[in-house]
């Protein structure tokens, strides 16, 4: 009966435990955003751009120019700008670009998929990739192998992506044909299926136009491998330097000790280990090509995030620019809370 | 007599650094039966590394050589990796310092009873189970069920050492190192684990080298102890003549351990004589 009781308390305390830590989390989303708001707003209505001579031109006369500032509320103060722009932005409401004429919602809706899409698949390349090229340099260390890591390491911090992305194409598209060129799907394929989800790999195979998925596949896989690199780059090396920490520890001894294969050895004890802070690396990659790969998505004309806002950047359009800004910050606060989860997953000692 | 059980002779440690060679072990011998030999020495004196040598644990990039290394007539030296592993864990076993850092911080104790078992007994996971919590009960585990499924964060320094004694004897070895044991361990504590690790050991008639750097405990716990300094062997003797030591570092030692009925202020500290390690 005792002990019922104890469980039942154990339960509700658990159940209250879960309600604090969503609350605390919604709390933390919410402080964050605001901020963010506040921070890209007042820097956006500060910098020496106008974006009032960017709608009317600067020969628009004197009236029109008033009269466009009014529209645009800016003749208010700042504060009372910042106040409706929240006010507005609680309901969705981002205003509307001035480059595409839609609402900034609608053009983010539009372009993250196609980052989402690129990024993901890159970050998986670069983690499967990575880690077992990480833990195999660390296991040889001082060998060819490992040298060998850590040059494709050195190589993925120090040349420059755009390039990488030129020379590929002219490689695997120009000259071998191998893969798709720039976009993410052939103009003949993209009436065969109807955007959903926005992620076309998922949107083609979702309504078997097979045709047009593999068509898509090889539109994504060139830049995909390339983001994947650079991700391997940063994870292989940070896989290297975690496991070469975990295969000293004590632990790991006491498994050979036991008689464990050296495989289970690594693998199942140091690399268990290692992948508590790995998850926090794996995590800040991700986040960094999920804030679109500008210069990627250039060389690519593929139609994400990074693009967006820096051509809205580069013609004024704050509203796209705050827009875009506040997505970011979102996706940031969001992987911070998955990988707070990952490490309870892995690491009993933060349960 | 009986055929010993682990014959080390003319063993050698060496590690090639950039700096130069530095040798752990210059050349030690004993024949060790199923009795408990107890190695004292002070921190760097290659006792440890001994130890590691037996279970061909030296870490890279260590070198041994010997005259000859068997546990049991086995070559040890000249043995395959996969018959080492049948020895390590199986027929040799280690009990390490800390359980602090010995044992992995995100498998349970259970877990890693289990693991252990599995890796040398053709049992299932329910056989392996059971064999794991009679393990946890032998070292007086008040409540086996619960440590089984606790990980090492949650569990005391002496409650971790004794998941770690029952991890390591969880496959009935013949042999036990048992590296420190109790050094990370307060006073009290030791001593319980002492006894529990003192039981099991008379127990299954197991041999156990007992490397220690505390030479009352060891006189008390062994049988025979052997003396080491800078990587050798310096002097040999049965545990209760061990007032006899002839070797003026074990009398040193023996000098500086200090007693309840002549207090001895200050204590007489070691003159280590540069010829000894030679």
């Amino acid at each position: 009966m005792a002990s019922s009781i104890a469980n039942g308390g154990g339960g509700h305390d658990a159940l209250r435990f879960y309600l604090t830590k969503t609350a605390q989390f919604f709390l933390v989303l919410a402080t964050t955003l605001l901020g963010l708001v506040a921070v890209t707003f007042i820097i956006g209505r500060v910098v020496p751009i106008d974006p009032v001579l960017a709608i009317v031109g600067d020969r628009a006369p004197a009236h029109v120019y008033e009269r466009a500032r009014q529209e645009l509320g800016l003749d208010l103060p700042l504060i009372q700008q910042f106040w409706i722009y929240l006010k507005k932005a609680v309901t969705g409401d981002f205003g509307n670009s001035v480059l595409t004429t839609n609402p900034v919602m609608t053009d983010i809706a539009n372009a993250f998929p196609a980052t989402f899409e690129l990024a993901t698949l890159g970050t998986i390349i670069g983690t499967i990739i990575g880690i077992p090229l990480g833990v195999l340099a660390a296991v040889k260390r001082g060998t060819l192998i490992d040298q060998v890591v850590r040059f494709l390491g050195l190589a993925g911090y120090s040349i420059p992506i755009f390039w990488l992305g030129l020379m590929g194409l002219l490689l695997f598209y120009a000259k071998l044909g191998w893969v798709a060129g720039p976009g993410r799907i052939d103009v003949t394929y993209s009436y065969l299926y109807t955007p959903i989800t926005g992620i076309v790999l998922i949107d083609t195979a979702m309504q078997g136009q097979w045709d047009a998925f593999w068509n898509a596949v090889s539109h994504i896989l060139l830049p995909a491998c390339l983001l994947g690199y650079f991700s391997l780059a940063y994870i292989s090396r940070m896989t290297r330097s975690f496991m070469l920490n975990e295969l000293a520890q004590e632990y790991v001894i006491a498994a050979r000790v036991k008689g464990l294969s050296e495989m289970r050895v690594i693998w199942r004890h140091a690399l268990r280990n290692a992948a508590v802070p790995l998850v926090t690396v794996i995590a800040l990659s991700y986040a960094n090509l999920l804030e679109g790969s500008v210069l990627t998505e250039t060389v690519f004309a593929w139609p994400g995030l990074g693009q967006y806002i820096t051509n809205s950047l580069q013609n004024a359009d704050m509203n796209a620019v705050l827009g875009g800004t506040l997505a970011i910050g979102t996706v940031f606060v969001l992987l911070n809370l998955v990988s707070d989860l990952l490490y309870r997953l892995l690491d009993p000692r933060t349960r | 007599m009986m055929k010993p059980l682990l014959e080390v002779e003319d063993l050698h440690v060496r590690f090639h650094l950039r700096t130069g060679i530095v040798e752990a072990v210059r050349g030690v011998s004993f024949q060790l039966g199923r009795e408990r030999l107890g190695i004292v020495g002070e921190s760097g004196s290659g006792k440890s590394q001994t130890g590691r040598a037996i279970l061909g644990l030296t870490p890279p990039p260590g070198e041994v050589t010997a005259k000859r290394l068997a546990f049991d007539g086995v070559d040890l030296l000249t043995a395959s990796k996969r018959t080492l592993r049948t020895l390590r864990g199986g027929r040799i076993s280690m009990v390490m310092q800390d359980p602090k850092y010995s044992l992995n911080p995100v498998m349970t104790i259970g877990e890693q009873i289990i693991e252990a078992y599995q890796a040398h007994a053709k049992a299932s996971r329910a056989e392996a189970r059971d064999k794991a919590l009679a393990m946890l009960e032998a070292v007086k585990m008040r409540d086996p069920v619960r440590v089984f499924s606790l990980y090492p964060h949650e569990v005391s320094g002496g409650m971790g050492q004794r998941a770690m004694i029952a991890m390591m004897l969880v496959t009935d070895p013949d042999l036990l190192i048992a590296d420190e044991p109790t050094s990370a361990l307060d006073v009290t504590v030791s001593m319980e684990v002492l006894r529990i690790l003192d039981e099991l050991v008379a127990e299954r008639g197991m041999g156990l080298v007992f490397i220690s750097h505390d030479l009352k405990l060891v006189s008390s716990f062994c049988d025979r102890v052997l003396v080491m300094y800078a990587g050798r062997v310096v002097e040999e003797l049965e545990a209760r003549n061990l007032h006899e030591a002839k070797h003026p570092y074990t009398q040193g030692l023996m000098r500086c351990l200090p007693t309840l009925a002549n207090d001895v202020r200050p204590l007489p500290t070691l003159n280590r004589d540069p010829s000894w390690a030679l």
